[in-house]
Order: structure tokens, then C-alpha cells, then sequence
């Protein structure tokens, strides 16, 4: 029963410890973003492996998840006779969660395991301590440039997704169940709000985003210096990332749109 | 011995420093001279690597301090430390090299972020570094292509980019063939006489380092066990520096790690 405490209590300030070095670490990620500008080559190199690379996951699943919409939107509203409302029905899902929530989940297993195994490993081999000792500190020449990368990556994911999945829907609910594509496109138009629907959507993959970053890359940084311990990083920030954003997704879904 | 003078560069006092609960150093004391070349020898695990980490500020010891240059290391503001550690060369026992950059480009780095060189002046200095090291050749080739030798003579060529003060070689002949170690001594003994600079080898091949090395210090347990000339130690009087230098697996310093009695440990279920 003691011992039950003592596994408790030291994990519990274990766990604390950990936070506020991750505090710390955003602190000084983000006390390197000045000397990015004059150095814009670093951040283009991380666009293109946080987010271009990303692309061909986003968009094959956007298109999936479009269509599964599409048809699935069908089923229910043709019940009520309403089969016209389904681009309404596909767009505001995509972009106020879907979108969002789904390619920040996609983000986190491409992008952010490769970024928490690339910084761990460069741990494990000395590559940071090596920079340290060469005057240049890994967290502004590392770090920052990543993760502004991903901070500016995610949401245009998001917003492909999202697009990607609105012309799913389409190829499924027009093209083969026979929706009027006049009232699909329509529908859309006129209910989609731009503050309400598209710019909440952006407000929430920007947090995503910041989260999925933070985290993959200080799991990278604090990660034990040993192979195994890389392969552990690698893990919690998937789990971490998955867990952060489904609970940040219903915070931010409380603020935005509910009257808890 | 430790009272500061111009012909010491680093200047250790009352050290102490421990991982967990493994005390690594309980008070060490030693000078580095200026312009000298100094070995630093003992059985591995014994704290040589923590020890160049602590005089480069990457670890912070629990008790006394570490002066280089007449400034305490470990009281240094980072933009301090940072231009102090420009003068300070490493060479890390792996190597270090960044992987996702070729051998050109590793050892162009510091001369990168810290020169405002022309590009043509980087392409000299980095082709000068790299013949140096005899790997002129192998300037396109990826760390993941080098061999283990072939990457420390990379972050060698890296680590005298910048022409610093002083370099810090963690065991820079492991993994060289005779060629290359003959002529890696040779580069390390004219680096030292050419350039003036002041080298700490830490190193476990007694010839090679007795060799070029003007001071040596044994380490072991945590503490400085004996330190002088070359042939002194040789002809040391101190059993333990006697079984170290000669290589001799039976004598006062443990090969084994601390450990239980062997036949009782064998004998329990
Ligand atoms: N990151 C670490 N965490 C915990 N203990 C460590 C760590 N790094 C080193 N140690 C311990 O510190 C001791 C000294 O390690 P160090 O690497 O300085 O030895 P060394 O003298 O350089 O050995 P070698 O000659 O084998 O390179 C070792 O006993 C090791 O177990
Ligand atoms: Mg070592």
C-alpha cells in the first residue's frame, strides 16, 4: 500500500519536472523565431519535410473522408427529404472538425514522429552536445525553425483536407447518388459562415499545430540519449499529440460554438 | 601547483561531479599549461569524457570550478560561454558529425555561422582543413559513408575550422589504422607547435599519447592518482600507474566494475 504512494507520488512529480522543462523549452523555441528571419533558407527546408511531405497522406485521406461523408450524409438526410442540404452538411463537418482534427491526428504520425526520432537521434549521436560546443545553439538552429514549420504547415493541411474532402463528398453525392450539384455547391455557399465555420476551423488547426510541434519536438529533445529511448519518444508523441488534440479539440469547440 | 599564472590556461580546483549516485569526481585538482600539449589517462568509465564536458560548460559540477582563459566557466552568461567556446575546439569520441549534412558541409558549419566569409574563402579554408585530415577526396561523401576513423578525422578537420586556442580530443586514435594514426599524431603534435595551440588529449594508447604529449594526468576512481612527464610516469614509483601504463590486468586499479564477490555471486540462487 506505501509502496503504491511512493510509485504515485514520484511519478506524479516526475511528471511535473517534465512539464515545466517542456515550458522552459517552448520558452526558448520561441525566443529563437527573431533570428529566423534573416535566415529564411532554414525555415524553407523544414516546410518542405514538415509540410509538403505531408500532402499525399492529407489529400488521399481527405478524399476518403469526403466521400464516406457524402454517402453517409446521403442515408440520413434523404430520410427527411433534405438530400439537397448535402454540401451544407459536408462542408461545415469537414471544416469545423474534420478538417482540423483529422489531419492533425495525420500530422502527428507523419510529421511529428519523424521530427521527435530526427531531434532524438541527433541527441543520441552527440549532434547537439557537438553544436553546443561549436558555439551554436541547437534550440534556435534546430529546433525553432521546425517548429515554425510545423506551426504554418498544419493549417493549410487543414484547409486542403478540407477542400479535398468537399470534392469527395461531391464525386459521391452528385456523381453518384443524384444530389443537384446546383444545390450542393449552393447549400454550401449560403450557410457556411466565414467567421463562424472557416475562421474557427483556422483558430483550431493553428492550435493544433502549435501542440502537435511542441510536443513531437520536446520529446525529441528530452529523450533519453539511447536507441530505445528515441523509440519511446517516438511513440509518446504520437499517443501524446492524439490525446492533446481531441481534448483541446472539445475545449476549443466549447468556447467557440457551445453555451457550456 | 595551482596558484594562476599566464602559462596556465585551464585551471581546475576541488572538482566534484556525480551521476545519480555514482560519485564520478570528488575533488579534483589540475592545471592544463598553455601551448602544451596534455594527455588525460585512465581506465574507461572513469569520468574523461565528463571531464572535457565540464571544461566546455556542458555539465555543471556540484562543488569547485573549472577556469579557462582566466574566466569561470560555469559563471559565464550563455552569450558568454558561447564566444569562449568559439576559441574551444571538441573533438567527441563518436564523431558528432551532423548526418544530414556531406563532409564539405560539416566542416564548413562553423566557419558558416560564426564568419561572414565569400564563399570561395569557406571553399579554401574547408579544402585546407580536409587535406590537413587527408580526406580532401571524400569532401562529397555523407557521414553515414565514412568509416568510424574516417568520421573523427572529419570532426577533426571540423573542429580546427574555426582556428581556436585550444582542442579537446576525446580519444582521437581509436579506429585508425597505423597510416593514419602515424599520421594523426604527427597532425596533432604540429597543430600544437605550428598554431601555438594548447591540446588535451584523452586517450588510452599509452604509446601513441606518451609519445607527443608533454604532461600526462591519471585519472582514476575520481581522483588525480599521478601526473608528469612522459618518462617520469613510466618509471613511476606508484604501483597503480606502473599497472596502467604497462597495461597489466592484475594491480591496484579494478578492471572489473564494482561488483559483489564472485564466488558468492556465482553461488546465489
Ligand atoms: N548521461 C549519463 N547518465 C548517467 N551516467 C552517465 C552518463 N554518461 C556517463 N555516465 C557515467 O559516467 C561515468 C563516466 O563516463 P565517461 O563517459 O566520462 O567515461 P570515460 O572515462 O570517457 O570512459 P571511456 O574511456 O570508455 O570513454 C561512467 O561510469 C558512466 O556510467
Ligand atoms: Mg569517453
Amino acid at each position: 500500500m506505501l509502496h503504491y504512494f511512493e510509485t504515485l507520488g514520484r511519478s506524479t512529480r516526475e511528471n511535473f519536472a517534465k512539464l515545466g522543462r517542456a515550458t522552459f523549452f517552448l520558452l526558448l523555441t520561441l525566443q529563437g523565431i527573431p533570428d529566423i528571419l534573416p535566415r529564411l533558407s532554414l525555415l524553407i527546408k523544414q516546410l518542405y519535410s514538415v509540410g509538403v511531405l505531408s500532402i499525399l497522406i492529407i489529400s488521399i485521406s481527405g478524399l476518403f473522408v469526403g466521400m464516406v461523408l457524402g454517402l453517409q450524409g446521403y442515408y440520413v438526410l434523404s430520410d427527411f427529404g433534405a438530400d439537397e442540404t448535402l454540401g451544407l452538411m459536408v462542408a461545415a463537418s469537414l471544416v469545423r472538425e474534420l478538417g482540423p482534427v483529422v489531419s492533425a491526428l495525420l500530422f502527428a504520425g507523419r510529421a511529428g514522429s519523424a521530427l521527435t526520432a530526427e531531434i532524438g537521434l541527433m541527441k543520441a549521436t552527440e549532434q547537439l552536445s557537438g553544436m553546443e560546443m561549436m558555439a551554436v545553439d541547437p534550440v534556435r538552429r534546430i529546433i525553432t525553425p521546425r517548429f515554425l514549420a510545423g506551426l504554418m504547415s498544419l493549417p493549410l493541411l487543414a484547409a486542403m483536407f478540407s477542400a479535398i474532402g468537399i470534392m469527395g463528398g461531391h464525386i459521391v453525392g452528385v456523381g453518384m447518388l443524384g444530389v443537384d450539384d446546383g444545390a450542393y455547391w449552393s447549400q454550401m455557399q449560403a450557410s457556411i459562415d466565414f467567421y463562424d465555420d472557416i475562421l474557427n476551423g483556422v483558430i483550431k488547426s493553428v492550435a493544433f499545430g502549435f501542440v502537435v510541434s511542441w510536443i513531437a519536438l520536446f520529446e525529441g529533445y528530452d529523450t533519453l540519449p539511447t536507441s530505445e529511448g528515441v523509440s519511446r519518444a517516438t511513440t509518446r508523441t504520437v499517443v501524446n499529440s492524439a490525446f492533446s488534440v481531441l481534448a483541446l479539440d472539445f475545449i476549443l469547440t466549447a468556447l467557440m460554438f457551445g453555451d457550456i | 601547483m595551482t596558484e594562476l599564472n599566464k602559462n596556465t590556461l585551464i585551471s581546475i580546483k576541488n572538482l566534484g561531479f556525480s551521476r545519480g549516485n555514482k560519485h564520478i569526481f570528488d575533488n579534483i585538482t589540475l592545471d592544463i599549461p598553455r601551448g602544451k600539449i596534455t594527455a588525460i589517462m585512465g581506465p574507461s568509465g572513469t569520468g574523461k569524457t565528463t571531464l572535457l564536458k565540464l571544461i566546455g560548460g556542458q555539465l555543471q559540477p556540484e562543488q569547485g570550478s573549472v577556469t579557462v582563459d582566466q574566466q569561470n566557466v560555469h559563471q559565464l552568461k550563455p552569450s558568454q560561454l558561447y564566444s569562449l567556446r568559439k576559441k574551444m575546439g571538441m573533438l567527441f569520441q563518436s564523431g558528432a558529425l551532423l548526418t544530414d549534412l556531406s563532409v564539405f558541409e560539416n566542416v564548413a558549419f562553423p566557419l558558416r555561422e560564426h564568419s561572414h566569409l565569400s564563399e570561395s574563402m569557406i571553399r579554401t579554408l574547408v579544402l585546407m582543413k580536409l587535406h590537413a585530415v587527408g580526406l580532401r577526396g571524400a569532401r562529397d561523401l555523407m557521414p553515414s559513408e565514412l568509416s568510424g576513423g574516417m568520421a573523427r578525422r572529419v570532426a577533426l578537420a571540423r573542429a580546427i575550422a574555426l582556428d581556436p586556442m585550444m582542442i579537446m580530443y576525446d580519444e582521437p586514435f581509436t579506429g585508425q589504422d597505423p597510416i593514419s594514426m602515424g599520421v594523426l599524431v604527427h597532425l596533432i603534435k604540429s597543430l600544437n607547435t605550428s598554431l601555438g595551440l594548447t591540446s588535451i588529449i584523452v586517450s588510452h594508447d599509452v604509446q601513441e599519447t606518451a609519445e607527443i604529449a608533454d604532461l600526462i594526468y591519471v585519472i582514476a576512481d575520481g581522483k588525480v592518482i599521478d601526473h608528469g612527464e612522459p618518462n617520469a610516469l613510466m618509471n613511476s614509483s606508484s604501483a597503480w600507474v606502473q599497472q596502467f601504463m604497462h597495461g597489466s590486468a592484475d594491480g591496484p586499479v579494478h578492471f572489473h566494475y564494482p561488483a559483489p564477490d564472485y564466488h558468492s555471486d556465482l553461488l546465489t540462487t
